[in-house]
Formats: structure tokens, C-alpha cells, sequence
């Protein structure tokens, strides 16, 4: 009993992602699937910017840059290299853990919205390298050749290996985000984010927690990259480092609760769903990231601790369960 | 001895906030640090906690040169301090910012050993029915004593308190008093500390040391201090200035 309390946030966090997963995998529908691959996707990427966001409070307006430097990495050796999808997808993650950590070591001296500039001018030039890098395809990208899906059992069947690989990939970072938010680690990003000189002078080694902290924020999002490219069988540079879906990643967080383990789960989710009603609205359609804008201003003038963390405020009785 | 502070001195571009500050501090002790407003006392903690680097001189702690080392570092070494201007790490308990302090100063314990020395610091400063609390919810004296927790969590050498009785009421103050004289001798802690509530600094100090305009300009027991002419005009302006006015 007293183990079911201790780990009751894990419980419910896993539980809410089992019922997400299941969904398709009982229907059969390819649609279903689709949707929930979306989701999943976002879940997986609102979790991993978590990890700096959230726990650590450092906004990142660039992470997207990591997405597509795996996926660029990735999409590389399965293309060009023949190399398996397990191979290209430790390769993403490997390059942008190694950028994370070089850019961490460079900008995260800086604080606050010197940091968030920093990461969408990153962002920016890591689009211009990729635009003009021949072996990388320019701007016109790359494209996997149809043969490769056979290998994973034609490309039908590479669909439905695509989403439960991603699947596990979610799991994974909710685990790890949930071991972060109760470690020693974790505490000290948590101390960062209250207060950083605070922090360093009960002895956190801030520079190097951070520098882990955006690492780790930074490799799930770049295995999700290549995942992403060789479901899609083709990649440019262009959808790869799309600076609007950095912001999308924040809405995700920010509405389901930052700093939270369950919070992207629910912020991914409920975006997702929104902007799905959205595209297929006639009014809105053209329209929905404005609506994305707008609902990352309410969040942060209203309900700046998101759902999840506006639920513990005002139930106690949930603390335990939500976290 | 725990602390040698040689020739210290930090400037501000063309603001010399702090020049050549000489002082040794025996282990045990509890040397106060006192001096008007803007003397440069915070700037001298800042220099000796590695949050400043000094511009001139040397700090040796515990026999290690550790001028301009890094604040983390220092925690690890032995050194904790207090803020005059509270920084409770808002969103967190009272006993996670206690954990805090456990978890990463010299002892560097993980969560669970750093969990019961929480609560047995909490319990000793008195918070300890406040532990589950969210630390921005308490009150200025709370916060102060939640500094104060935060850093003998550390299990520190030396302790750096920076004006720990500055806002709080007199039973308050009669309170933290107590506190101050229990940490040296129930936890063997030397302690500098930085007051303005002077009868409450020359009762708990044996030695006393004063700043003004960046300048050391006394140092002794607080007899010796009291009595100073330079320390009078520090702090009443000229002596004989004043006695001339009041006479007409």
C-alpha cells in the first residue's frame, strides 16, 4: 500500500499514457493511429523540453533545432549510409546531446530572455548551415529510397513500427522525467529555477546541472527527429527546424503544467486535440496558430502553473497522485 | 585558523567598495561585523563566499587559498551563509529548501539521509511545524530562520550570517539570539556575523570588526570597540562636532 502511495504519480502518469497507446492498437484504424501518433509525438517532445522548462526554468524558443539535426543526422546514414533505423535513431540522439552540450557550455551563462534569443538565433542558423550543405541535400533535403521500408516488413508495416517505437520513446521520457523530478539532480534544477544564485551558494554546481539538464532535454527530442523523417520518407529543411513548433512545444508545456511530470501529457493532448478542431474548422483554419499565440497569453497571465499545477493549488488531496 | 582574509579589497568600476581588509578568524569564535549602512560588510561576505572575485588580496580558508573560487565550492568546503535579503526558493517546501542545503554543502547526502537532517535542523530553529509549507508563504522572521536552516543543513565550518535579526520583532530577536549562541556551542560552528541590533551583536560577539566607507577602521573586543573614537564618528558623525552643538 505504502508503495502504491509513493509511486502514485508514476502510477497515473503511466496509466494515462497506456490508455493513449492502446487506443489505435485495439481499433486496428489506421486514422486512429495517425492522431494518436501526433499526440504521442508532442507528449514525447512537451516532456523532454519539460526537463529545462519546467524543472529547470530555462525557456528554449529553439528546441526544435534538435528534432531536426537528429532526424537530419539520421535520415543521412539510413539514406546515403544504408544503416538501420536503430543505428540512425542512437546517431540523432548521440548529435544532438553533443550540440546540447557545446551550446549549453556557450549560452547558458546567459539568463532569462537572453537565453530564449540565444536558442531561436541557434535555430535560425542551424536552418541556414543545413539549407546550404550539399551532403545534406541543401535546400532541397532528402528522400529515403522505397526499398528501406522492406527490411521493416514494407511500408505498411513500418507505419505501425514507427508508432509503437515511438511509443516506447514516450515511456522512456516520462520515466526519466519522473526519475528527474525525484532526484538529487532534479532537486537541484528545481533550486535552480527558484533561484539560481541562491542555489550555487548552498552548493549546486549550477553551470554543469544545467549543462545536464539541457542534454537530456535534448537527446529524446533528437531520436524522435529520425523517427519522425523515416515515417515521413522524406526530410527539408524547412519542416526540420520549424521555429513555430518550438512554441508549440511551449504552449504544450505551459497549458498542462510546467515543472510537472503528468502536466505535457495533458498539455500535449489537449493542444493537439484543439488544433485538430481547428484546422478542420472553416473559420479557424487559417488562423490556428494565432489561436495558439492567444492561448499561450491567457496560460500565462491566468493559470501561469498550467492545469496539472492549478489542480495541486487548489486540491491537496491530489498532490500525491498529480505530478 | 578556520578563515585568513589578507589585504581584501574589491572595487565597482571607480567605486572602491572595499579596500585592503586584513583580519584572521580563530576557530570557534564569533566575530561580528558591523558598520553604517553601505560600509561595504555584504561586499566583504561576498568576497570571502566566492560570489564576488576580490580585486586585491587573499582568502585562505581552512589553510586552502581559495580567493575567487566559485560559490558551489565554497559550500562544498565548509562555508554557508545567510542573505540579509531572503531568497526562500518560493515554489519549494520548507523542508525541500532544507533538503537543499543537506543535499549539496560539505556532507553532499543524498535525498533520504538529507531528509532527516532537515528535520532535525528544522526542528532546532523552530520551523519545524511549518515543513510542509511552501517556503514563499512564510513570514520575514520565518524566512530568516529558514535561511538559517538551509545553511547549518550544510554542516558547515564556518557560517556567514548576514543581519539575521534585521526585521524581526523582539522576541523574534530574542529567539534568533538564542540560536546564534546554541550553533557555536552545541555544533562547534564559527561564526561571522553582520548586525545592526547592536546590544544584540556585542552580547553574542567576542570580537568585533568595523567597516566604513570600505575601510577597516577597528577591530577588538566589543568593550575596546565601543569606546573607539574612529567607530563614534563612524556612526554619530564628529564627536567633538556634536558635543560642540549640543552646548551651544
Amino acid at each position: 500500500m505504502s508503495t502504491v502511495r509513493k509511486y502514485l504519480g508514476l502510477i497515473v502518469t503511466i496509466g494515462v499514457l497506456l490508455m493513449l497507446v492502446a487506443w489505435p492498437a485495439i481499433t486496428g484504424k489506421d486514422i486512429t493511429r495517425e492522431t494518436t501518433f501526433t499526440i504521442l509525438l508532442s507528449v514525447a517532445l512537451a516532456s523532454s523540453l519539460n526537463i529545462l522548462l519546467g524543472y529547470t526554468g530555462y525557456v528554449s524558443f529553439g528546441h526544435v533545432v534538435f528534432f531536426g539535426l537528429g532526424g537530419y543526422v539520421g535520415f543521412y546514414l539510413m539514406s546515403a549510409q544504408g544503416m538501420s533505423l536503430w543505428i540512425s535513431m542512437l546517431a540523432g540522439g548521440v548529435s544532438a546531446g553533443v550540440l546540447a552540450f557545446l551550446l549549453g557550455k556557450a549560452i547558458l551563462r546567459l539568463r532569462g530572455g537572453y537565453f530564449a534569443l540565444a536558442t531561436i538565433g541557434i535555430n535560425e542558423a542551424m536552418r541556414a548551415f543545413i539549407n546550404n550543405f550539399e551532403p545534406f541535400g541543401g535546400p532541397t533535403g532528402m528522400t529515403l529510397n522505397f526499398s528501406v521500408y522492406r527490411d521493416y516488413g514494407g511500408a505498411g508495416q513500418a507505419l505501425w513500427l514507427s508508432y509503437y517505437v515511438l511509443a516506447a520513446l514516450t515511456f522512456i521520457v516520462l520515466i526519466v522525467s519522473y526519475l528527474v523530478r525525484t532526484s538529487k539532480f532534479g532537486l537541484g534544477l528545481l533550486a535552480i529555477r527558484e533561484d539560481e544564485d541562491a542555489a550555487e551558494v548552498m552548493g549546486v554546481n549550477a553551470p554543469n546541472v544545467k549543462t545536464w539538464a539541457y542534454v537530456l532535454s535534448a537527446i529524446i527530442p533528437g531520436m524522435l527527429g529520425v523517427l519522425f523523417f523515416f515515417k515521413n520518407g522524406s526530410i527539408e529543411p524547412a519542416p526540420a527546424f520549424r521555429l513555430h513548433f518550438s512554441i508549440e512545444m511551449i504552449v504544450m508545456v505551459m497549458l498542462g503544467g510546467q515543472g510537472t511530470v503528468l502536466g505535457p501529457i495533458l498539455g500535449a493532448y489537449g493542444y493537439q486535440s484543439l488544433r485538430g478542431f481547428l484546422l478542420t474548422s472553416p473559420i479557424f483554419k487559417d488562423i490556428q496558430l494565432a489561436v495558439a499565440g492567444v492561448l499561450l497569453l491567457v496560460i500565462v497571465l491566468f493559470v501561469p502553473a498550467g492545469v496539472v499545477g492549478w489542480l495541486r493549488q487548489r486540491v491537496p488531496v491530489l498532490r500525491r497522485a498529480l505530478q | 585558523m578556520i578563515l585568513q582574509v589578507e589585504g581584501v579589497g574589491k572595487r565597482f568600476g571607480g567605486l572602491q567598495a572595499l579596500s585592503d581588509v586584513t583580519f584572521d578568524l580563530p576557530e570557534g569564535q564569533i566575530l561580528g561585523l558591523i558598520g553604517p549602512n553601505g560600509a561595504g560588510k555584504t561586499t566583504l561576505f561576498n568576497c570571502i563566499s566566492g560570489v564576488y572575485e576580490p580585486t586585491d588580496g587573499r582568502v585562505t580558508f581552512r589553510g586552502e587559498d581559495v580567493t575567487g573560487s566559485k560559490p558551489y565550492l565554497m559550500a562544498r568546503r565548509g562555508m554557508a551563509r545567510t542573505h540579509q535579503i531572503v531568497r526562500p526558493l518560493n515554489e519549494l517546501s520548507v523542508r525541500e529548501n532544507v533538503i537543499v542545503g543537506a543535499c549539496f554543502g560539505r556532507e553532499n547526502h543524498r535525498l533520504p539521509a538529507a531528509g532527516d537532517i532537515a528535520d532535525e535542523v528544522l526542528e532546532f530553529v523552530r520551523l519545524a511545524d511549518r515543513s510542509d509549507q511552501l517556503a514563499g508563504s512564510l513570514n520575514v522572521g520565518q524566512k530568516k530562520r529558514l535561511e538559517m536552516a538551509r545553511a547549518l543543513a550544510a554542516r558547515p565550518y564556518l557560517l556567514l550570517l548576514d543581519e539575521v535579526l534585521a526585521g524581526l520583532n523582539p522576541s523574534e530577536i530574542v529567539m534568533m539570539v538564542e540560536i546564534v549562541k546554541r550553533i557555536r556551542t552545541e555544533r562547534n560552528v564559527t561564526i561571522i556575523m553582520i548586525e545592526h541590533v547592536m546590544h544584540a551583536v556585542m552580547n553574542v560577539s567576542d570580537r568585533l570588526l568595523v567597516l566604513d566607507y570600505g575601510r577597516q577602521i577597528a577591530e577588538g573586543t566589543p568593550e575596546e570597540v565601543a569606546n573607539n573614537e574612529k567607530v563614534i564618528e563612524a556612526y554619530l558623525g564628529d564627536p567633538k562636532l556634536a558635543e560642540r552643538l549640543m552646548t551651544g
